[in-house]
């Protein structure tokens, strides 16, 4: 049976876990971490039908830099003998794919949203060229790594959680000669709703706030999901760039993308054209993001979102 | 390269010149979004007409002439790998100062995938001899891809410091600021290094008519795999499509108007019956 490896680099989350739900379709998965975890998340990782948990010995070589994580795993997978390597897909994980893929020498699958063998290779399937074709590919080597977006499949536990069997495994890695980090400042976090990346609701909102985000704020709670926002917002300091959706920013494909006073540049549905559910407010009918909607209001956002919340509350109060 | 010269500013202390310095650009030709495309045989098909230069790679151009500005004498070449209409991006980045050119195209890069374009570009870095940076943009916006800078690090062999959307040089070393993964990240190497910035790394200069017309006469050398050292089998693509469907045209969205003050309830009964509440 084919083996795929899962890094995470940290407790499993839910995309990792959505990555894990895939790397089943693949053949055996083994997780692979920078450091070992804790006995709660091994736990949950057995829930998922993860076999193995390894933990990279680095000889204390430093995992920050990409090129040293990206080997380390590289190294992993070789000794592992995996078929496939899979990494959640965000700015850094593709970095650290990238070079993977360098050291192995492999096919690279970037934003997939499943994944399958075909004639024995890893292969899988994304959207391109802003939301308007579906591709499937595969890699041509024996090895390849691909990274997976969030929310594309909803993680699955197995039917009978797998003891998993945990251990160090000591790889190479090198920082590449002067490279030098030096420092990390956490941004404090929007910690009651979810991390924009992987939520499975986004509530985006543009220009058309004019500033004012309470209401936006308002439905987003209602729907536990995170807020996303446009570069102009982000240029005005309306909010921080952590929240920016698209090419310089972040990437989602949530079940649930709304998106309020957004006109639809490229550079924003490049980040957002694979949501599942695509709706619009806006009171121009003819904006671009209207036009690829599955639903759309032509409105004022202010009062359209306000109303929608009170809806919601008053829907989840009789029922 | 920089070179050593004696300095007079107390102990300890070398003062750095900047002698030539010599920094490469990577721009991309991507198709306008809008435009119709298709894909043929596994390939994206691009038309001449509706391309632009990938916009973020006008800041790494911006970034590439400010780290040459350090420097006593600094020579930046803009180097793109795709078919004939991809020279636009590399006029574009002479527009704005870069000094030299270098298209590779070749038959054997069509379809190529990140592997082979990448092996494609390092040819071309290498071609040039002794650089001191490589600047690119984040991400193109054709496929949000993100990883040619890595990848190109990897290939040459060099420290990365991407995603920055601040970088800063002195002595031939760069620190770059990056936020990434929730945390700001300052980074330090030094050159020569492989750079990727964003749309807030600086402003991109727009040229005058007067620099657009001097770009004309700026050299473009246009080159093949082959002038590289590389035969077709060099640069294989490691992956291959097995399937490419444009997906349906859009129905278009299903439209109600707020006029009488009901469109948030039915934004929310959409909602409802979609199963998303
Ligand atoms: C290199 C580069 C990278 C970029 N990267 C990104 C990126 O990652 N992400 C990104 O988002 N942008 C990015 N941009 C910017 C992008 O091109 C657009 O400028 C931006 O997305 C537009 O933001 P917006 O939709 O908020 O504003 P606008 O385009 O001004 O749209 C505002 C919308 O609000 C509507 N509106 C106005 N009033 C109301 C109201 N009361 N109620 C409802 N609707 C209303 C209007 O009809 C309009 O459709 C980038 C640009 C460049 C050059
Ligand atoms: N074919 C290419 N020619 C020149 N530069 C490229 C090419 N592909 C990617 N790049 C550079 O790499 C950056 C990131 O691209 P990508 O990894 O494709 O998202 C771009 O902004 C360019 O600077």
């Amino acid at each position: 049976m084919a083996t795929a490896v899962v890094y995470l680099d940290g407790d499993p989350r839910e995309g990792v876990l959505e990555a894990v739900t895939l790397a089943r379709q693949v053949g055996d998965v083994v997780a692979v971490a920078p450091a070992p975890l804790g006995s709660e998340a091994v736990q949950t990782l057995g829930r998922y039908g993860v076999t193995r948990l390894v933990h990279l010995e680095t000889g204390g070589v430093a995992m920050d830099a990409p090129a040293a994580v990206g080997q380390a795993l590289a190294d992993a997978a070789t000794q592992l003998d995996a078929t496939a390597v899979l990494l959640t897909s965000t700015f850094g994980t593709k970095e650290i794919a990238a070079h993977t893929a360098h050291h192995l020498r492999a096919g690279l699958l970037v934003d997939v949203g499943d994944l399958r063998l075909h004639e024995g290779h890893l292969a899988g399937s994304k959207r391109a060229f802003g939301g308007t074709w579906d591709t499937s590919c595969a890699v041509t080597t024996d090895r390849g790594v691909a990274t997976v977006r969030p929310n594309a499949v909803q993680a699955e536990p197995v039917q009978t959680p797998v003891d998993v069997v945990t251990g160090a495994l000591t790889v190479t890695a090198q920082v590449p000669a002067g490279l030098e980090l030096v420092s990390r400042e956490v941004h404090d976090s929007d910690s009651a709703r979810p991390p924009l990346a992987e939520a499975a609701i986004v509530v985006a909102a543009g220009r058309g706030t004019f500033g004012d985000f309470d209401p936006v704020h308002e439905l987003a709670d209602v729907l536990g999901a995170a807020v996303g926002t446009t570069r102009d917002c982000v240029d005005e300091g309306w909010l921080p760039h952590d929240a920016q959706v698209g090419q310089t920013g972040v990437t989602v494909a949530p079940r649930l993308y709304l998106g309020a006073g957004i006109s639809g540049a490229p550079h924003h549905i490049g980040g957002m054209s694979a949501s599942q559910t695509i709706v619009a407010v806006n009171i121009d009918a003819e904006a671009p993001l209207v036009e690829m909607a599955d639903f759309a209001v032509v409105g004022d956002l202010a009062s359209v979102l306000t109303d929608a919340a009170e809806a919601i509350r008053e829907h989840r109060a009789q029922s | 390269m920089w070179s050593t010269v004696g300095g007079n500013c107390g102990s300890g202390c070398r003062e750095w010149q900047a002698g030539r310095m010599r920094i490469v650009v990577c721009v991309k030709h991507v198709p306008e979004l809008e435009s119709a495309r298709a894909f043929s045989e596994g390939r994206a098909v691009r038309s001449t007409e509706d391309g632009t230069l990938n916009e973020v790679d006008e800041n790494a151009v911006e970034a590439a002439l400010a780290l040459g500005e350090g420097a006593s004498e600094a020579e930046v070449i803009a180097v793109t790998v795709g078919p004939a209409p991809a020279v636009d991006a590399v006029r574009r980045a002479l527009q704005m100062g870069a000094d030299r050119g270098l298209h590779v195209i070749d038959d054997a890069l069509v379809g190529a995938d990140y592997a082979a374009t990448t092996t494609a570009l390092a040819a071309a870095v290498r071609s040039i001899g002794e650089v001191d940076a490589v600047v690119t943009g984040m991400a193109a916006l054709d496929g949000l891809g993100a990883v040619v800078p890595s990848l190109l690090a990897a290939e040459l062999g060099l420290p990365q410091m991407t995603v920055a959307h601040e970088v800063s040089s002195a002595d031939g070393v760069v620190t770059i600021k990056r936020d990434v993964a929730g945390a700001t990240e300052t980074w330090r190497a030094p050159l020569p290094a492989v750079i990727s910035v964003t749309d807030v790394a600086n402003s991109p200069r727009l040229p005058k008519m007067k620099e657009i017309l001097a770009a004309r006469s700026k050299e473009v050398a246009t080159v093949s795999l082959a002038d590289l050292g590389l035969a077709a089998a060099d640069v294989v693509s490691r992956t291959q499509v097995l399937e490419a469907s444009r997906r349906p045209d859009r129905a278009g969205p299903e439209l109600v108007t707020d006029d009488d003050g009901q469109g948030g309830r039915k934004l929310a009964d959409y909602l409802i019956s979609e199963g998303l509440i």
